[in-house]
């Protein structure tokens, strides 16, 4: 009851004309980020992040967030108008979303993407209303070894879940770690790892790794595949949403399911990606339709977009409770968050009150905004993709080097963004995954230092992290995710021999 | 496409090497990370030394590209990481980029940008004359518009940008 009146407060917050005017701009630059290649979430945040330094650090998260909400919007437009997913979390979108505009049925592939996003991050959003500040709470009673536990979980779960060669996600991870511990050591006030250079004293800023590694690399694979863009026609009138808006209904386990799904990946750090897969594989499963999937079916459509919207929302629920962020995109909120002197994590709903339940009801209020935004501009978006490819990409790359030289103001910057942009690449064709090296560039440093005063306080003694239950249990459980493939393999052969044997029986 | 119909196009950068080569590389930053800790301690005194956890991350990324190299050995499917036509144009599109953040440190962003804008739309696309103009001369005019004026964000400046006071 005391959550839902802070929520009313959050309202009065995100209310002010100023804020909502923060949110539609927000939603709109995120709807373009979404649909240009090279700009993606996790990049168009981080080249504006700079820019809301001078801002109130709520309008500034709510206008960051929005951006975020625009970008989940915008894939779906290019995957269903042109057959090239936006995002990564919009591929599954393309299966049946571009059959669907190739038979004339854009408009109603459109409307049922963003209403099945809508409705996603609507369960994320309820999700982090009631259980966030539960979490919160708990987390109170957190110590050093507690928050190193979940550090270590979260990583844990990002090498097992992975969909990548194991060894190159902890190789990423591990990139991350080390990237963040270049530079000042705050506890001893020591410089590591910057071999002589004074470039490399302040250490390397997340923002412009991330530049790097999404923005410049993007245009460089798109340039790569060489684009040729032919795309479908569409524009939505009120006749067609209300159309399929009364169809919705009938697909209410799938979208219950999906739902379910992406608020589960979502908070444990699977990402919107698994999400929109696996949602559009279980959909695929249990429709009494399966046939016609990748043939234009709505239920195609609508599987994997509410999955990961709703994963992408609740990627934002730990990133609040935790401080640990289930995504890059909250990754570089978080970063945000700190450079506003924000300490996200527990004690931010205590103290920052105002702060969180604003951003909250935001995310409540920038989703409607997003909605009816998107359903209203999509002829006008489904253009830019046929503005030139060559007029548009030097734009993006010099409004990247502006994003990574404003961060610090420093021209080696640019430099750095150049080398990671060239980095990711590599890594993107040899399937290095970069979200983890991401969240352990942003997460480093409070990782080591949870690390650090856990085993400072049990002197040396590595069983600190199996001192009590809370903590036992948080190790223990980032090892079995740890393990997750070889476990469920193995589960999968027991009961795959139970199923063979009454056959052995007859 | 097949391959048999596409000889030349289809030619390109093995990717088993280029796999080979990051991992090698990967296995050369963990050294310099482990040798970079253990000599300013990595170990106990009074606490952790700050040496203590960078060490113990760059072992992990040590025997993590040690797999990696390893699969990548031992690979046996020939693909390929980047053909040399698409080699070509990553090329177009980089080196203007290289020549862009050298400009930088020299001519300040603006002047940079409005080079890099014709160079890049005369060498990837295909555009009118004017075409190229307007737009080389727009970009950094609405830049300058959005950082300098509006956000009051100050951007690297030539001399010449400079003496117009700003």
């Amino acid at each position: 009851m005391d959550d839902l009146q802070q929520l009313l407060l959050g309202f009065q917050v995100a209310l002010t004309w100023q804020n909502v005017a923060f949110m539609i701009v927000g939603v709109l630059l995120g709807i373009v980020v979404g649909v240009l290649p090279g700009l993606g979430g996790p990049n168009g945040v981080a080249i504006l992040l700079p820019l809301t330094f001078g801002m109130d650090p709520t309008s500034a998260i709510i206008l960051l967030s929005s951006i975020y909400w625009g970008a989940l919007f915008g894939g779906a437009i290019t995957s269903v108008l042109f057959n090239i997913p936006g995002e990564a979390w919009s591929v599954a979108t393309t299966f049946d979303g571009y059959p669907m505009a190739v038979q004339g049925r854009a408009a109603e592939a459109l409307t049922a993407a963003f209403t099945a996003s809508f409705i996603g991050a609507l369960a994320g959003v309820l999700l982090i209303t009631f259980v966030a500040p539960l979490v919160a709470k708990f987390a109170l009673r957190f110590g050093p070894a507690e928050f190193f536990g979940v550090f270590f979980l979260t990583f844990c779960s990002f090498v097992g879940m992975g969909k990548e060669n194991k060894a190159k996600i902890v190789a990423s991870l591990s990139i991350g770690f080390l990237l963040a511990a270049v530079g000042l050591d705050t506890i001893s006030g020591d410089l590591r790892m910057t071999f002589g250079q004074t470039e490399l004293m302040k250490g390397f800023d997340f923002l412009v790794v991330v530049i790097g590694l999404f923005g410049v690399s993007e245009i460089l694979l798109t340039i790569e595949e060489g684009l040729h863009f032919k795309g479908k026609r569409a524009a939505i009138d009120l006749k067609v949403v209300l159309k399929t808006w009364a169809r919705l209904p009938a697909y209410w386990a799938t979208l219950l399911r999906s739902s379910v799904v992406g608020m589960w990946m979502g908070v444990t750090p699977g990402g919107a990606i698994a999400a929109s897969f696996m949602g559009y594989g279980l959909a695929k499963r249990f429709s009494r339709r399966r046939e016609n999937f990748g043939k234009g079916e709505i239920e195609g459509v609508l599987a994997p977009e509410t999955a990961a919207h709703a994963a992408g929302t609740s990627a934002l629920l730990p990133m609040l409770a935790l401080g640990i962020p289930g995504s890059a995109t909250a990754a570089v909120l978080l970063g945000g968050l700190l450079i506003w002197g924000l300490q996200p994590g527990p004690l931010l709903f205590v103290e920052k009150k105002e702060f969180v339940w604003g951003l909250i009801a935001s995310m409540y209020l920038g989703n409607v905004a997003g909605l009816l935004i998107v359903l209203a501009t999509v002829p006008v978006f489904a253009s830019i993709m046929r503005i030139p490819f060559a007029l548009v990409a030097p734009i993006i790359l010099i409004v990247c080097a502006i994003g990574a030289y404003t961060v610090e103001g420093s021209r080696f910057d640019i430099w750095l963004m150049l080398v990671f942009g060239f980095v990711g690449y590599v890594f993107k064709k040899i399937e290095y995954p970069l979200a983890p090296l991401v969240l352990a560039l942003v997460l480093g440093d409070r990782a080591e230092d949870a690390f650090r005063q856990a085993i400072l306080g049990s002197g040396g003694d590595l069983s600190v992290f199996f001192s009590n239950g809370l903590v036992s249990t948080l190790m223990i459980l980032a090892v079995l995710l740890l393990f997750w493939g070889p476990i469920t393999d193995l589960f999968g052969r027991v009961r795959g021999r139970r199923r063979l044997d009454p056959r052995l029986a007859e | 496409m097949s391959v048999d119909a596409l000889p030349s196009a289809e030619r390109g950068l093995s990717r088993r090497l280029v796999e080979i080569v990051v991992a090698l590389a990967l296995m050369g930053l963990a050294g310099l990370v482990l040798w970079d800790s253990y000599g300013r301690g990595a170990g106990w005194e009074g606490g952790p030394q700050n040496g203590y956890f960078p060490a113990r991350v760059g072992w992990l990324l040590m025997i993590a590209a040690a797999f990696a190299l390893i699969s990548a050995v031992r690979a046996r499917r020939r693909e390929i990481f980047v053909t040399w036509e698409q080699l070509r144009q990553v090329a177009r599109v980089f080196v203007p980029l290289l020549l862009f953040v050298l400009g930088v440190a020299y001519l300040g962003i603006y002047i940079s940008s409005l080079l890099f804008m014709a160079l890049f739309m005369l060498t990837v696309g295909s555009f009118r004359l004017w075409t190229v103009a307007a737009a080389s001369v727009l970009v950094p005019l609405v830049i300058f518009w959005v950082f300098e004026i509006q956000f009051l964000v100050p951007l690297p400046k030539s001399p010449f940008v400079a003496t117009l006071g700003f």
